[in-house]
């Protein structure tokens, strides 16, 4: 990042607190996800039915579920798992999806189209719906999950990727570096790749919130994620049936936690493109 | 006339896409679709027997026109857990999850759109901050999560809400089917009791969807409204001394609703499938919650009969959209 | 001749986050009934911001901070916003440029004037409907009961820019303001334009103010024309009188920079210098006066308005 930037950045923040507070959550949970266990005043997976369903105390401070588990030590503990499969997703789709609309916009003719009706395929579903079924189809697993999760994202890097290639395509310097002899494919990841770099690292920073939301409810629902691991969606799905009870805490922390992950995600995402992309601000 | 018969010939690559990638999910990857569709307790000679059934043993080519008949049929095939054809258990949860998605929406738009109007012609008044933070937050919403939430404090702490447990209270019975959605088939039999029940449970969930749906709405309102204050047309209006109702309903809102009506697509995507973890949190009986249960059991068909109703639902859905945006922006019709 | 609008010392501001903006600076100028007077200068100049500031249109950024401004005889500076609103499109109306995106994409032409007159005669509906066909029909537009259910991406540039005239003339107004009526159209189409513009102003007894850029528009089609620079109008004369004899140093500069065509390309010159930034606290009373060749120490004297001629009055001390 060159000094230039590193000044708007700054000026980004300090105009915008929000950003700023987003970037400290962010440092929070990135520590939380690297140092977790080792952090965890308790074994997340051992149980005590002498202390099951306890509201919040000093000892437990998120309280414990109904088998005596520590909720604090499970959601700390759970991050890594949640925030790994977001950032494994988001890196997947950005590889295979930036590659593609790169190809699309640079190549043009019969790999565009490819490229566009493979997009439109996964289009013609509801993002959420497809998910489920390529998890079910593929088997329970989290890989899968990142899998189904990358999928779904997919068009969009792809558009993005492809608007600007073409866009770069058109301003003329593709043609110059032919010229000076390069090969396509060098001038594709040498000359083309780079500069549409920034914008698809914006993309990222916006997707990873939905990603996040997108794998606690497959594992909501019972899919890739299983009890016991500690995980976010599965915790909120295992208080959900005490809610009605009025043990509030089992299913509060994980999704409060969860919100609030992804809420400084989706804050970061907003602040990351005003750095990079301050015409699109809303 | 033409325009339209043409929209509706472009919505048949879309669902050709949906019959193969579903085919593509359920027989083509690795697995053994026998076992799957067999169940977990099922015995190696009964997987076998499914195999025939299926067809598995036949070439892929063949299996798929065997599949494409049978869904011309509306064969589905059978659903394990509850031994009925899935066709007719999802024509029957079907209505529920509609009703449920349709108030959602309706409840979403009705303050969406609104907030995002109001948003617009006074910015940087409270509603647009109120606006700005809704748009923020709601995005970064669980909807599951959200959903546990409201049944928290409106059914435990203050016993406002019906217990979250489907479509009606033990006590009362559903009204005669004749559209499938309670609050209207109530309403024709003027059964009023049963109506009040009906709709004392699909208040909160229809406020879950709602609160999620409202953010990707209001956020698209208040950028299009804002887009169209600012067009010359608008400044045609205000120098021909139309009364300001006019300018803002008549000349700016029906134009900024263009880009609204179009971002419902991506809304309805959406929608469908929070509309899965609603019904799971409220024991909703519509197809989303089924799936769920056949997820759990590992019952193969209805999860394949559930994603083929989703996403056929979706491309009418797009569909219509289309067409409205067709009866709303005569340049649409041109093209 | 009856006056129509009558503008004095007229002086309006923008609030920007860089300062304040003073775009109109004791801004001067009177049109009679049935008369063209062009309003002539650079972009930027505040030609526009002089219109839209007399109808109450400028946006919330802008203030009017002195002067007085009278059409027919009613205080504009003073109204208030209602009653603005009711003056425009009845009294006072106004064109733009670009016709076809100052016409509500989705709306029928017909149905975009039958609003004005609606609002503005209290017509029933119906007969709104057929006043905008005899409008549209007024304007030169053939075939109108069936264009006035057109949309204006079926229309071309030039019949957009009737339509827009049609919607300002419908309610037979006192003034027409037309800012750059004929940017973006093709050269016989803007003859068309202003000649139907030049009929209906015969016809009604229409004052006309001429927002234009384009000298050459201005010296065919105004009976006068004020010179306008940096918020200033600086000379202000009869078209021919002008044309004949500029006197202050930016409108013989103007007039070097505008192609005739008996003239030559080779002496066509540009005017050096930009406009001077607006938003300084020490502007010179000259806003010319950086760019100025003539430039004297007298020019630091405040300015003040001189006749130099019968109806040919400058902002000038050292005028050529």
């Amino acid at each position: 990042m060159s000094a230039a930037a590193l000044r708007h950045a700054r000026h980004v923040v300090s105009e915008n607190p929000v950003t700023g507070f987003a970037l400290g959550l962010f440092v929070l949970f990135v520590l939380a996800a690297l140092l977790g266990p080792s952090l965890a005043p308790h074994d997340p997976l051992a149980s005590n039915t002498m202390l099951a369903l306890q509201p919040p105390s000093a000892q437990h401070w998120f309280g414990t579920d109904q088998i005596g588990r520590d909720i604090f030590s499970r959601v700390l503990v759970a991050t890594r798992l949640d925030l790994g499969i977001a950032a494994a997703s988001v890196a997947l789709v950005f590889a295979a999806g930036g590659f593609a609309g790169l190809a699309a916009g640079f190549f043009g003719g019969w790999v565009d189209q490819i490229v566009g009706r493979t997009a439109d395929t996964i289009m013609a579903f509801p993002l959420f719906v497809l998910a489920m079924a390529i998890v079910a189809a593929l088997g329970n697993t989290v890989p899968n999950i990142v899998l189904a999760t990358a999928i779904i994202n997919f068009p969009l890097y792809v558009r993005v990727a492809r608007a600007e290639t073409t866009q770069r395509r058109e301003a003329g310097f593709v043609d110059a570096a032919r010229i000076a002899g390069h090969r396509d494919m060098g001038v594709l990841l040498l000359q083309v790749a780079p500069n549409i770099l920034p914008i698809m690292v914006v993309q990222m920073s916006l997707t990873m919130g939905y990603a996040i939301l997108n794998a606690a409810g497959l594992s909501f629902i019972g899919l890739g994620v299983r009890a016991p691991t500690p995980e976010w969606g599965i915790m909120v799905a295992e208080g959900a049936s005490f809610i009605v009870s009025g043990e509030w805490w089992v299913a509060l922390f994980p999704g409060a936690t969860l919100m609030v992950a992804v809420f400084c995600f989706n804050l970061l995402g907003d602040g990351v493109r005003d750095i990079v992309d301050p015409r699109r601000r809303t | 006339m033409r325009g339209v018969l043409w929209r509706l010939a472009g919505s048949l690559p879309a669902l050709a896409a949906v019959v193969v990638v579903t085919f593509i999910l359920t027989r083509v990857l690795p697995g053994d679709t026998a076992t799957y569709f067999a169940g977990p307790t099922a015995s190696a000679e009964s997987i076998a027997q499914i195999r025939t059934a299926l067809g598995l043993d036949r070439p892929l080519p063949e299996q798929f026109w065997s599949y494409v008949v049978a869904l011309f049929h509306g064969d589905l095939g059978m659903s394990l857990t509850t031994g009925q054809p899935v066709l007719v258990d999802i024509l029957a949860r079907l209505p529920a999850s509609a009703e449920l998605t349709l108030c959602g929406l309706v409840l979403a738009m009705a303050v969406a759109i609104p907030l995002g109007i109001i948003a617009a012609v006074r910015q940087g008044s409270l509603a647009d901050h109120a606006c700005r933070v809704i748009v923020t937050a709601g995005v970064s919403l669980p909807v599951f999560f959200t959903g546990l939430l409201l049944v928290y404090v409106f059914y435990f702490l203050l016993g406002w809400s019906p217990a979250p447990l489907g479509r009606l209270d033990a006590f009362a019975s559903a009204p005669p089917t004749v559209t499938g959605f309670y609050l209207i088939d109530a309403a024709l039999i003027g059964d009023w009791e049963t109506w009040r029940s009906a709709f004392a449970q699909l208040v909160l969930p229809a406020v879950t969807l709602g609160l999620f749906a409202l953010a990707p709405i209001a956020r698209i309102t208040r950028a299009s409204m804002l887009a169209v204050l600012g067009a010359e047309f608008i400044r045609t209006a205000r120098a021909a001394g139309l009364a300001s109702r006019t300018i803002i309903l008549t000349y700016a809102l029906r134009n900024a609703l263009l880009p609204v009506v179009t971002t419902l697509g991506m809304v309805f995507s959406f929608l469908l499938g929070a509309n899965v973890l609603v019904e799971k949190v409220f024991a909703w009986p519509g197809i989303g919650s089924y799936a769920v249960e056949a997820l759990i059991a590992s019952d193969g068909a209805p999860v394949q009969g559930f994603v083929l109703t989703m996403a056929i639902l979706y491309v009418a859905l797009n569909l219509t959209i289309d067409l409205i945006n067709r009866a709303l922006d005569p340049r649409a019709r041109q093209a | 001749m009856t006056t129509v609008l009558d503008v004095t010392d007229f002086s309006v501001e923008f609030r920007t986050r860089s300062g304040t903006v003073k775009a109109l600076d004791r801004v001067a100028f009177r049109i009679g009934r049935g008369e063209t007077m062009a309003l002539v200068g650079e972009s930027g100049s505040g030609k526009s911001v002089t219109a839209y500031a007399l109808l109450g249109l400028l946006d919330a950024a802008g203030r009017i901070t002195g002067g007085r401004a009278s059409l027919e005889g009613v205080e504009l500076t003073t109204a208030s916003p209602a009653a603005l609103a009711a003056i425009r499109g009845r009294r006072a109306a106004m064109i733009f440029q670009n016709p076809r995106a100052a016409l509500n994409p989705i709306r029928p032409i017909g149905q975009q004037i039958a609003d004005v007159v609606r609002r503005h005669a209290g017509l029933s509906r119906r007969d709104a409907t057929s006043r905008a066909v005899e409008m549209l029909r007024e304007v030169g537009i053939p075939d109108p009961v069936r264009r006035a259910g057109a949309y204006p991406f079926e229309l071309s540039g030039g019949m957009c820019q009737r339509v827009m005239i049609a919607i300002a003339v419908a309610t037979r107004p006192a003034l027409l303001i037309a800012d750059e009526p004929t940017t973006g159209l093709d050269v016989t189409t803007q003859a068309v334009v202003m000649d139907i513009m030049a009929k209906l102003a015969g016809e009604t007894g229409m004052a006309t103010l001429l927002i234009t850029h384009d000298l050459a528009l201005a010296a065919e089609r105004s009976g006068r024309i004020a010179v306008m620079h940096a918020g200033h109008i600086v000379e202000e004369a009869a078209t021919r009188a002008l044309l004949a004899a500029p006197r202050h140093p930016y409108t013989r500069r103007l007039l070097a920079a505008t192609p005739t065509a008996a003239g030559d390309l080779a002496e066509l010159r540009s005017i050096p210098g930009n406009l001077p930034d607006l938003r300084r606290a020490d502007l010179p009373p000259c806003r010319f006066a950086a760019r100025c060749p003539q430039h004297l120490e007298a020019c630091e004297a405040p300015m003040v308005w001189r006749d130099i001629a019968p109806a040919h009055r400058i902002a000038c001390w050292n005028p050529a």
